[in-house]
């Protein structure tokens, strides 16, 4: 394999060229590689075999179908149905056992777990964190300190309706901005923010005047956040006799809040996860520490 | 040229032509500008209207300046070759390559930390992702085709480039449509398709300006003093081609208004996505690889001062690679609503391309036999070598990542970016600092470049980036891929979406540290040409070949 034209014979080298030059280039007239040329032929092989084995080639109405028969959406239907059979009969059997029922059952209870876990990552995480931690304003799942409640039945009821969302059964009701609205001022926020701190305990600016703080909190808190500051679970009212604290504890914050709101929103999950994973959610959720038995 | 032997001065027709067109294209600039639907569309129809009007003055300028008779095709028989426009387009390679590759460092650090994006929109990582990957493939490497294609016909053809104006229009144009671009993605103007995302009159622009490019290319190559015509000018030819084809395929757009940026495409759902990635991966393999074999097959040998290692090899592997692209790229749309029969194909091409890519590695290696001991000597040489070397290994890695069961894994991971940087980085950006290196005394009559240390420093510094960008690239994506696949045993998935993204922060981190040095590489490189242009030695007049041709240019 050689040009037809040859050139002078390159000396250090000992190959003749083509005895072309462009700007002092030369070439030379070595042959292909074999190594390479049947490498090449290989792969012409190869992708012809393969072009018989699979779909390959557009036809006028159709198109070859390979002689494996292999089909991408049969082969996904495929896996997804070893998967459903991996599972088996036990998302059968969690549906069909009562939500309180399903801890009698170890089996079953890691099963409903695990795929409580998957959803809980996929679902949840994005607020939650995903430990279910929480952050500012996004409740912390894994203490004994619940806004809706703690029982299966209460997280269920939340997980599926959601709070302040676009559904109708999800909870309502949201805490008013009372400086922003106009029925306390400025003044009565402070002390009642102090009042509040005081009410688990945190130091107090040294000015305060807790009893004006507790007459403002009696007047226009109370009948929410109960007169202890206990909270209400039932208008999703946070326990403000702890140290849990929803957006923090600074004074600011809870000033913040007084003035102009609270109001979170928990997006209604019905309808768009499955009755049965919505299970798997709630109890994995009730299981992270903090899950209540009634 | 005989009749412009007359002592009388005239306008060309391309003087007089060209100064119209552009009054007239400043002209309805500015009455688009003035009913524009938008005001970032207004501020691009003012800068058309500035550019189209300095273009139209400084036509007329020129042409009173210059003497009753145009450049001569040769001077004393040699060809006086026009290497103006090849300057510029060297410069603006430069220039462009620091900026493409110091946003690149941007929005790697993003990903890592996202709270660079300082919650400003214009720097948002939808925004300044595309005007990287611009940056770097049009910028960087457009401007660096242009000017060693501009070079290489000049020398290999023995002629000056066609046309006196249309050079210069050709970087020129290009630039601005750059300027276009860049600018257009930070105010939010984009069609959405990856590596064609400038809107339909910037569309129109590099249109107009490639067809230029084509037919000053053609041309120059018709005037040839050479019987044949050497390899390098036919990977650039194919260059050429096939991108104005690609261009035209995948911008096939219908503007809303003359007013409006926005446009919507011709193509609809699964065809539209089969046209995007023909489009995609052609432009990998006809941006990012003919044209840069175009470079290496002129600067390697030229360089390394052997001879191509095979004639019959240079042939063979130009052909197969021309045919065989231009299938492969449905491989982009695995598992998707593409029919199966075209992922098959996009596959099988991938696989055949596999030695015809290694022809052109084994002829850029191989030209090397006989002159290795110049890699001790030479850093420019190492760095084309590398980049050779570079570029046979991303063209084995393709073809394995194009395979579906391989695809299946890599693909929407970050492996899919590491093998893109081995191909950017290692190849495309190695073997254009080596033209860049090479070009730079050739053009401005220097002895040598300013410093061949910076050139030793600048080549491992880089190379320590890529060593790091590729394989944090590699472990992530591959850990990526695995975690997402990965089912507990009772038939959950093991890790949610955020989980994978938490486990990718110390890859990114490393990552960024590569790109920080592949940077730092770059401006090396760009103060050695500027001391180099600045204050290099002149060459000897005694040897001075090329200095009579450039200063009579």
């Amino acid at each position: 394999m050689s040009h037809d034209t040859q050139g002078p014979v390159d000396s250090v080298t000992g190959v003749t060229t083509t005895g072309h030059s462009w700007d002092d280039i030369q070439e030379l007239n070595n042959p292909l590689p074999r190594w390479w040329l049947w490498t090449f032929y290989a792969t012409i092989a190869w992708a012809v075999a393969y072009c018989v084995a699979y779909p390959a080639w557009p036809l006028i109405s159709s198109y070859s179908k390979g002689v494996l028969g292999w089909h991408s959406r049969e082969a996904i239907e495929t896996d997804l149905a070893s998967l459903k059979s991996q599972r088996a009969g036990m998302t059968e059997k969690l549906s069909r056992t009562p939500l309180e029922k399903v801890a009698e059952d170890p089996e079953l209870f890691a099963f409903a777990r695990a795929q409580g876990k998957a959803a809980f990552g996929d679902n949840c995480a994005p607020c939650h964190g995903a430990g279910g931690a929480g952050a500012k304003g996004y409740p912390n799942l894994n203490d004994d300190d619940w806004l809706w409640g703690g029982s299966l039945a209460q997280i269920e009821q939340t997980v599926q309706f959601g709070a302040r969302s676009t559904n109708d059964k999800g909870h309502q009701g949201s805490m008013p901005a009372f400086g922003r609205d106009g029925m306390l001022k400025r003044q009565e926020i402070s002390q009642v923010a102090d009042f509040v701190r005081s009410l688990s305990s945190l130091p107090v600016d040294q000015d305060a005047d807790l009893a004006v703080g507790a007459k403002v909190f009696a007047d226009n808190c109370a009948a929410c956040h109960g007169d202890r500051g206990q909270g209400n679970q039932e208008l999703g009212a946070p326990n403000l006799s702890d140290k849990i604290w929803l957006f923090g504890s600074a004074k600011a914050t809870i000033m913040e809040g007084i003035t102009n709101g609270r109001g979170g929103v928990m997006p209604a999950w019905h309808g768009r996860l499955d009755d049965t994973t919505i299970k798997a959610l709630t109890l994995y959720v009730h299981s992270l520490g903090g899950g209540r038995s009634q | 040229m005989a009749l412009t032997a007359t002592t009388s001065k005239g306008m060309t027709f391309g003087e007089a032509g060209s100064a119209l067109a552009f009054a007239a294209l400043s002209f309805l600039s500015i009455i688009i500008a003035a009913k524009a639907y938008t005001p970032e569309y207004a501020f691009h129809a003012y800068l058309f209207a500035a550019a189209a009007g300095a273009a139209a003055f400084k036509i007329i300028d020129c042409y009173y300046d210059r003497p009753a008779e145009l450049p001569p095709l040769t001077i004393n028989g040699k060809p006086n070759y026009n290497m103006g426009p090849v300057k510029f387009g060297t410069l603006a390679s430069v220039f462009w390559g620091v900026a493409g590759f110091a946003i690149g460092l941007l929005i790697a650090l993003q990903l890592a930390f996202p709270a660079l994006n300082f919650d400003t929109s214009w720097l948002s990582f939808g925004r300044m992702r595309p005007l990287h990957t611009s940056a770097v493939i049009f910028a960087f490497g457009g401007n660096i085709l242009i000017a060693s294609s501009f070079y290489v016909v000049q020398r290999t053809c023995r002629a000056r480039l066609v046309g006196d104006i249309a050079p210069w229009f050709v970087v020129l144009g290009y630039n601005f449509f750059i300027v276009i671009a860049g600018t257009g993605y930070l105010l939010g103007i984009t069609q959405g398709k990856e590596y064609a995302e400038p809107e339909w009159y910037a569309d129109l622009w590099l249109t107009v300006v490639w067809v230029t490019y084509f037919l000053v290319f053609l041309g120059t190559i018709m005037r040839r003093k050479e019987p044949h015509i050497y390899v390098a000018n036919w990977f650039y030819l194919a260059f050429i081609l096939t991108i104005a084809v690609l261009h035209l395929g995948n911008n096939a757009t219908i503007p809303v208004s003359l007013f409006s940026p926005k446009s919507y495409i011709v193509w609809s759902g699964v065809q539209d996505a089969m046209v995007q990635w023909w489009y995609g991966h052609n432009a990998v393999g006809f941006f990012l690889t003919a044209g840069f074999l175009a470079i290496m097959y002129y600067f390697i040998p030229k360089r390394a001062e052997r001879p191509v290692y095979s004639y019959r090899l240079s042939i063979i592997h130009f052909w197969a690679l021309i045919f065989l692209y231009i299938w492969a790229g449905p491989h982009h749309l695995h598992y998707t609503a593409l029919p199966d029969w075209a992922q098959t194909l996009g596959m099988v091409f991938s696989i055949m391309l596999w030695m015809p890519s290694w022809g052109g590695m084994i002829n850029g290696l191989m030209t090397l036999s006989g002159a290795w001991d110049k890699l001790r000597t030479d850093p420019v040489l190492r760095l084309m070598v590398v980049s050779v070397a570079f570029y046979g290994m991303s063209t084995f890695e393709g073809p394995m990542m194009s395979v579906k069961e391989v695809n299946s894994l890599s693909h929407y991971t970050d492996w899919t970016i590491g093998h893109v940087h081995s191909g950017a980085l290692g190849w495309v950006a190695y073997v254009s600092f080596g033209a860049i290196y090479c070009l730079v005394p050739w053009l401005w009559n220097k002895e040598r470049l300013y410093s061949m240390k910076a050139v030793s420093w600048h080549f491992w510094i880089s190379t320590l980036g890529i060593v790091l960008y590729i394989s944090s690239m590699w472990v992530a994506g591959i850990l990526q891929g695995l975690m997402w696949r990965a089912y507990t045993s009772l038939g959950f998935l093991e890790y949610s979406f955020i989980e994978v993204v938490e486990a990718m922060q110390p890859f990114y981190v490393i990552r960024a540290l590569g790109g920080a040095l592949f940077v730092a590489g770059s401006l090396i490189m760009a103060w050695n040409v500027w001391k180099t242009i600045t204050a290099g030695e002149e060459v000897a007049e005694a040897n001075a070949t090329q200095s009579i041709l450039i200063a009579a240019e």
